[in-house]
């Protein structure tokens, strides 16, 4: 059982299928955010508060955080396997032709995790009573952290990786399901790129209109 | 032309190897690169010092034994060939080119440029075969096979197992070459029969003998001197999905 469940292509299976699962969530994410553009708090808010009480979010939460897990600590895995398999590397830089990208995946995956811890704290953990705050009035909350420059910064550099993380994910996963097609595969590369840039533009959107406009 | 040559010299699998530099004068752009290595090595053997070991037999483009990883690419800068295929006219006047051998923990140096590449055949044991009665050929036509599944299997035999994937994989993964054997034969109705066991049998051994993880960046499809396609990583992916 353990050969079916830990062999090098049943992991890629399982870190695809949960990043998939991921890639789902973010358009959900970036449609609420766009209520923080509204002048009224009161849509934002009642949004959050949906998503924070309604059981079936509540359920899939759950989820989502298992495939946040599971995409991380499979990924590490997956990663520490490579290292190993190239005890010594070249002296002449690799100069194939590679998906630019893809070479990265490992450090914009650890950025873009290091912004979720952030991102909890000044969220999530509110919500959880672990750090203080108003969770009623997550509105007020976001539009303050946008108001910082820093915290801008480290959000559009965030983002951007996210962006570079994506646009490799996306059609990788589809290529580790085995979903390869003569006539579909250059749509899957589209709608990677398309993906890549509008949501991680989206989250942008909104953090530079916070910061320089309101 | 006048080359300097950076080439990775280490006596056996225990020593601890390190790049010696030889500078030749009188290199001509008609040589093989194989041919300008020999000149390399008649020069060595003149002045009474140890030739620089690599692989060699056809010198063809055919076998695939003659890998090594120069100026950052398995098999040399040119695409779809194979080092011995590759023409010093390639090069300029005054190049410094860098040699070294395939780097991945299943391939260990055994001299100079030569690696051990049995993990392909130990991979190939475990289930690159059919099993069938030996004996006259069969009639051709009593197993009917459409002409395009015919072509792929053909486009996937032609992997010669060099190893050139490996080497540019950034995780020195073997995933292209095992999806080349894989392929082959799960496209055909003789292979289908053993097709299950064959990819449990044929990954499995690819991951204990320590190859790294696909990670879909296709310098292995941009390397291959035979131009083997990624499509056969998602056949594998797909045949391994199906074996369970």
């Amino acid at each position: 059982m353990s050969k079916v469940l830990f062999s090098s292509i049943s992991k890629k299976f399982t870190m695809a299928l949960a990043g998939l699962f991921l890639l789902t969530f973010l358009p959900i994410h970036l449609t609420i955010n766009l209520m923080l553009l509204k002048t009224e708090p009161g849509p934002f808010n009642t949004a959050a508060h949906f998503m924070a009480t309604f059981p079936l979010i509540k359920i899939m939460e759950v989820v989502l955080f298992g495939a946040i897990l599971i995409h991380i600590i499979y990924g590490i895995w997956l990663q520490i396997q490579n290292w190993l398999s190239r005890p010594v590397g070249y002296v002449s830089s690799n100069k194939s032709e590679v998906s630019f990208f893809s070479k990265f995946m490992i450090w914009t995956g650890a950025i873009v995790f290091t912004f979720l811890v952030l991102h909890f704290f000044n969220f999530f953990f509110i919500k959880l009573g672990i750090v203080k705050g108003n969770p009623e009035d997550f509105y007020s909350l976001a539009h303050n952290l946008f108001k910082i420059p820093a915290y801008d910064f480290i959000y559009l550099g965030c983002f951007t990786l996210l962006g570079f993380h994506l646009f490799h994910a996306f059609s990788s996963a589809f290529q580790t399901l085995g979903l390869n097609h003569r006539l579909w595969t250059p749509v899957v590369k589209v709608v990677a790129l398309v993906y890549a840039i509008i949501i991680p533009a989206g989250f942008a959107f909104i953090s530079i209109t916070l910061w320089l406009f309101r | 032309m006048k080359l300097t040559l950076k080439i990775w010299r280490q006596k056996n699998a225990k020593a601890k190897g390190n790049f010696e530099t030889y500078k030749m004068d009188n290199v001509s752009p008609r040589m093989a690169f194989l041919e300008m290595l020999d000149a390399l090595n008649k020069m060595l053997v003149e002045e009474d010092k140890d030739p620089v070991g690599f692989d060699h037999d056809c010198r063809e483009g055919i076998c695939g034994s003659c890998g090594m990883y120069i100026n950052g690419h398995p098999h040399g800068p040119v695409p779809a060939i194979t080092t011995c295929s590759l023409s010093m006219r390639y090069f300029k006047d005054g190049d410094t080119i860098w040699v070294e051998p395939w780097r991945a923990k299943p391939f260990p140096v055994i001299k100079d440029l030569i690696v051990d590449r049995s993990a392909f055949d130990k991979i190939q044991i475990a289930g690159g075969f059919i099993s069938v009665n030996t004996g006259a050929a069969p009639e051709a036509n009593s197993i009917l096979v459409q002409k395009k599944k015919s072509d792929d299997a053909f486009d996937s035999a032609i992997c010669i197992g060099c190893g050139a994937c490996v080497a540019a994989c950034k995780n020195a993964s073997a995933m292209l070459f095992v999806s080349a054997k894989i392929s082959q034969f799960a496209l055909l109705p003789q292979g289908r029969i053993e097709a299950k066991d064959r990819v449990r049998a044929m990954v499995e051994k690819m991951d204990n003998l320590g190859f790294g993880n696909c990670s879909n960046t296709g310098a292995c499809e941009a390397e291959c001197p035979k131009q083997i396609k990624l499509t056969n990583i998602a056949r594998l992916n797909r045949e391994f999905y199906k074996a369970f």
